[in-house]
């Protein structure tokens, strides 16, 4: 009941701010048609570039929002307010877990249906699965969001977390050099960064008409890694402060 | 049991500093207690100390018979932070009435909450577009929704109007009347005269705890701000002989 209270409320705040939801809507998609354009000409190209984007886009999005949101909640005394009221850390945790996933699920949904419809964007699996790994690397970029806002005392330091985050995720995954064609330790970075995984699971269903075992495997990592930072995140969240 | 609170030996510490050391009082149920003393000297880190958000180094605080932040007692308080802790980017109603599903409470809850800080007109309004004496009672809206048995408010009504500032107090005495326990900070002394007891704190340790008239009795003046003056100093003689 407090966490659909929560989510009601973090969807009311985002309600009141029309420019921000406009940002999120639209965005990836202006983003995504610039890429259409750069590779015009190319369209198998383009296919491998826009399908990785619609998983890296919503991820870096959600990762800002998220930890701009908390560390509000952090300087305004709101969070040290709730935490002499009955909520729990895990009605906010899954509150901006469950309320920007949908905001992602949004976002994610209007950028593949515009790429697919009017880009032209063409992929062997579904369009579902395109969105669902979205999804999960946008609540992927909230649970880090969560968990870096712990570490930021200020705005300026918490946009600074993302390229932290973002940049070598993006570096990595795949995108720009083949994962197997990098040097060994590179390597075993990309292994150990979730958007390798996301990246590797939408290629799948870029290739495959249907889902693939590598495909679930890769789902299964982010979600994990979902977990992880959601653990890590609440335990950054102290009841009792200095 | 008739204490609402009670401290025991509290040490607090922030960064190097000791902002508390040693301090102990007891607040009784169903009073209105004023906490005063000059900015620094340790009532906010008291408070936050009564409401269990406070790392403390050690003592202990007890409050309505459970250690102090225990989960049973985070259905029975309600706090008020210094500076006005609501949702900026929703609205008045909004915010109330989050406060009050947090407790299992309606909107109706909310509804009675605003009234009595007054904001009803303003009911629809985003907390980012009020005064700042409005926002602050916003934030108290949300401290008060739940019918906390013990309302811990920091500094409530500084910037308030005189006029509202009369009414909230007028409010603090009708909870307190109704068996709640109201723990209020304040630096206006004219404030503490409507309080049943008074506890004066400097620099982390307790100067003077006693009802308005027994303070003003214990410094040999009429007048309060007098009042703590003479007692910081007959208390500063004592330490220097």
């Amino acid at each position: 009941m407090i966490l659909f209270s929560t989510i009601k409320r973090i969807l009311g705040q985002l309600r009141h701010d029309p420019r921000t939801i406009g940002l999120i809507v639209v965005v990836p998609t202006l983003l995504i048609t610039l890429i259409y354009f750069m590779y015009e000409g190319q369209p198998a190209v383009f296919d491998r570039v826009a399908l990785t984007m619609l998983g890296v886009f919503p991820f870096i999005v959600m990762f800002l929002i998220t930890s701009i949101a908390m560390l509000r909640e952090r300087t305004t005394g709101t969070l040290e307010r709730l935490f002499t009221t009955p909520v729990g850390k895990i009605d906010l945790l899954f509150g901006y877990g469950v309320a920007f996933g949908v905001a992602a699920a949004a976002q994610a949904t209007v950028a593949a249906a515009f790429s697919y419809w009017a880009l032209d964007m063409r992929t062997a699996g579904s369009i579902g699965l395109v969105i669902l790994i979205a999804v999960a690397n946008a609540v992927l970029g909230v649970a880090l969001g969560l968990l870096c806002s712990a570490f930021a005392r200020t705005e300026f330091q918490a946009v600074q977390f993302m390229p932290l985050v973002v940049a070598p995720q993006l570096l990595l995954c795949g995108l720009f050099v083949p994962r197997e064609d990098m040097a060994g330790w590179l390597q075993t970075i990309s292994d150990v960064l979730p958007m390798s995984y996301s990246v590797e699971a939408l290629t799948e269903v870029g290739v495959h008409a249907e889902p693939t075992g590598i495909m679930w495997r890769d789902l299964t990592v982010v979600v994990g890694s979902i977990v992880v930072a959601l653990i890590l995140g609440a335990a950054t969240l102290r009841r009792r402060t200095a | 049991m008739s204490e609402a609170i009670e401290v025991r030996d509290l040490v607090v510490r922030r960064g190097k500093r000791t902002v508390l050391d040693g301090f102990s009082c007891v607040i009784p149920r169903g009073s209105v207690t004023g906490l005063l003393g000059p900015s620094g000297s340790g009532k906010t880190t008291l408070m936050r100390a009564v409401v269990g958000v406070q790392i403390v180094a050690s003592g202990t605080v007890t409050v309505l018979g459970h250690p102090a932040g225990s989960a049973p007692l985070r259905r029975r308080i309600g706090y008020l932070t210094q500076a006005p802790s609501v949702y900026a980017d929703l609205t008045v109603a909004e915010n109330a009435r989050y406060f009050a599903s947090l407790y299992g409470l309606k909107a109706a809850a909310a509804d009675e909450a605003i009234e009595a800080v007054g904001l009803t007109a303003a009911r629809g309004q985003l907390v980012a577009n009020l005064s700042g004496g409005q926002r602050s009672r916003a934030s108290l809206a949300c401290a008060i929704v739940s019918r906390p048995e013990l309302l811990v408010l920091d500094e409530p009504t500084v910037g308030q109007d005189p006029v509202l500032r009369d009414e909230l107090w007028d409010h603090f005495r009708r909870l307190a009347a109704d068996g709640a326990t109201v723990l209020v900070s304040s630096h206006v002394m004219d404030e503490a005269n409507r309080c049943d007891r008074l506890l004066l704190i400097r620099e982390g340790a307790l100067i003077a705890d006693d009802t308005p008239a027994g303070v003003k009795a214990a410094a040999g003046v009429d007048d309060l701000d007098q009042a703590f003056l003479n007692l910081i100093r007959r208390q500063e003689e004592v330490a220097a002989a």
